[in-house]
């Protein structure tokens, strides 16, 4: 039945359908088996047209993801008939249905969506796979939207899934959450999934901002998500959660009104999203259970520093600091090594900052690294060596294609070239 | 107030390739388009029309013919209806032009009731 109150949730609720289709998919494809997953995708997406060609006369029903599950199994059911490997008893398939705040079905969709995430994440399937797989079948994002989200073309990412499925059949991987003795290794793979997915809408700089800020989020909700759960959500997974939460609180503050990028420095810290901030803390405090010290915890740790602090001055440098070089220690990678020094320069001052960065600069790694010479550029202006900041910034400029970045580093250029 | 029905034409095209957050977006402009009409309580009723071509019935030599609408091989079929109140023609036109349905390759036809005076 038409149900007006029902009308306005899609018009208020951000993603709706696109976390539906996530929904359905994992649910319909623990029901109908892995093997038929691209039949599910079809049927999902044939009952999303129907709703989009019923609604608008009838107005939305009152259990929008009961009506939708309805449709797509009975399509699914009258594909297998047709395929006739299944007799009329076919009918008896039952699908619990819940209303949308029924508690037990909220856990189940959340159960059929850890299955299916650990599935896209197998290890077997290449990484690029993996995240592709996990977007479409669990995020519910298109084909075309992931290709704007990574700047990729649609093909080359239809032919990635393509890929990532025809492993999921010769492995014949399975849908099934990993069992207790595997669970910790293919954890690992899920959690660097989740964190190269959001690192991707944070990162990148070029692309559609309002995608790369879903993908954010996206990462976010699995996140919590495996962080909730009572097996799959150890400490590490708090600590990736919290790290996220606190990444993402900022996002919006890093543009100004004209849409020009700003530092940390810069930023109006009262534009940080509080509530995000919260759930960031809620999921620090769950993190400190355990004797692990995961990568993910030093993280989260440098991220807490920076968005607890009242102001750019007052941050926690010397714990800062301290997390990068136990981070380095772990896994040395010229990326560390320079935010490292960043933090350097805070607690032992530019000169120090600049000496350590003379010592790094021959990593080949960091030759075409922009953000080594945009911090360098940053380190020798705050020493008052103008010049030698302005062929700093040169450099960067002509090392990015990235057109915020390059206005960014082209201010600089101008003020500093003003001063002189 | 006469009352005037919206007849949505549109082509049996294929919307297989919109993304779940394109479909979001669709439903956001009908409902709101929706919501406007009722919010002035102009709205009257609605119905989808079933995507077949239904029957034609008509009468030869005296007999019924009944043949099957030719939904597969149309160019265009009428999708649904809305039902409206409006002052006059203007105002009907003027409701219809905000629909989404002309966004999305549809067309619509807008008739005037033509009720039986009372009394």
């Amino acid at each position: 039945m038409a149900s007006e109150s029902s009308d306005h949730i899609y018009q208020s609720v951000d993603h709706l359908f696109r976390r539906r289709a996530g929904q359905l998919i994992a649910t319909l494809t623990r029901i109908f088996g892995i093997e038929r997953l691209d039949q599910v995708e079809d049927a999902v997406q044939d009952a999303m047209v129907r709703a989009l060609r019923l609604w608008p006369y009838q107005g939305a029903p009152d259990n929008p993801t009961a009506w939708l599950i309805q449709v797509a199994k009975n399509r699914m059911l009258d594909q297998l008939r047709r395929e006739s490997r299944l007799t009329e008893t076919t009918d008896e398939i039952e699908i619990p249905i819940g209303g949308e705040a029924d508690a037990a079905f909220a856990n189940e969709v959340h159960d059929d969506q850890l299955r299916m995430i650990f599935t896209c994440c197998h290890p077997l399937i290449p990484e690029d796979g993996q995240i592709a797989l996990t977007l479409k079948t669990v995020g519910g994002f298109s084909v075309s939207e992931i290709a704007r989200a990574f700047l990729a073309r649609g093909p080359s990412v239809t032919k990635t899934i393509v890929r990532a499925k025809q492993r999921l059949r010769e492995f014949e991987i399975k849908l099934e959450m990993p069992t207790p003795d595997k669970l910790p290794s293919r954890l690992e793979s899920v959690l660097k999934v989740v964190y190269l997915m959001f690192n991707e809408g944070y990162s990148a700089l070029e692309g559609e901002e309002l995608v790369r800020t879903d993908l954010c989020h996206e990462a976010i909700r699995l996140g919590e998500l495996l962080a909730g759960h009572p097996v799959a959500g150890a400490p590490k997974v708090h600590a990736l959660a919290a790290l996220l939460l606190f990444q993402a609180a900022r996002l919006t503050a890093r543009c100004d009104a004209a849409g020009e990028l700003l530092l940390l420095s810069e930023q109006d810290r009262s534009l940080w999203d509080r509530a995000m901030i919260k759930r960031g803390l809620y999921q620090l405090r769950r993190s400190a259970s355990g004797d692990e010290v995961s990568d993910y915890h030093l993280e989260a740790e440098i991220a807490s520093c920076h968005t607890l602090a009242e102001s750019f001055e007052s941050t926690d440098w010397p714990r800062v600091l301290d997390c990068y070089e136990e981070l380095l220690n772990r896994k040395p990678s010229p990326v560390v090594a320079l935010n490292r020094i960043v933090a350097l320069a805070k607690v032992r001052g530019v000169e120090a900052g600049l000496v350590e960065l003379e010592q790094i600069a021959e990593d080949r790694t960091l030759r075409n690294y922009y953000p080594f010479y945009a911090t360098r550029g940053e380190l020798l202006r705050e020493a008052g060596r103008n010049n030698e900041a302005i062929e700093c910034y040169r450099y960067a400029h002509n090392l990015t294609s990235s057109e915020p970045i390059r206005r960014f580093v082209m201010k600089r250029i101008t003020d500093l070239s003003r001063e002189r | 107030m006469p009352q005037y029905i919206l007849l949505l034409h549109e082509t049996p095209s294929d919307f297989s390739n919109f993304s779940p957050e394109e479909v979001q977006q669709i439903f956001g402009e009908y409902f709101a388009w929706r919501s406007k009409i009722q919010a002035e309580g102009k709205y009257v009723g609605s119905n989808k029309l079933k995507e077949e071509g239904g029957r034609h019935v008509s009468m030869r030599n005296g007999k019924a013919r009944v043949v099957d609408g030719p939904y597969a091989e149309a160019k265009e079929v009428m999708g649904g209806y809305f039902i409206i109140d409006a002052a006059n023609y203007d105002e009907a036109v003027e409701i219809s032009k905000g629909c989404p349905h002309l966004k999305y390759d549809g067309w619509i036809e807008v008739r005037e009731t033509d009720p039986v005076p009372a009394g």
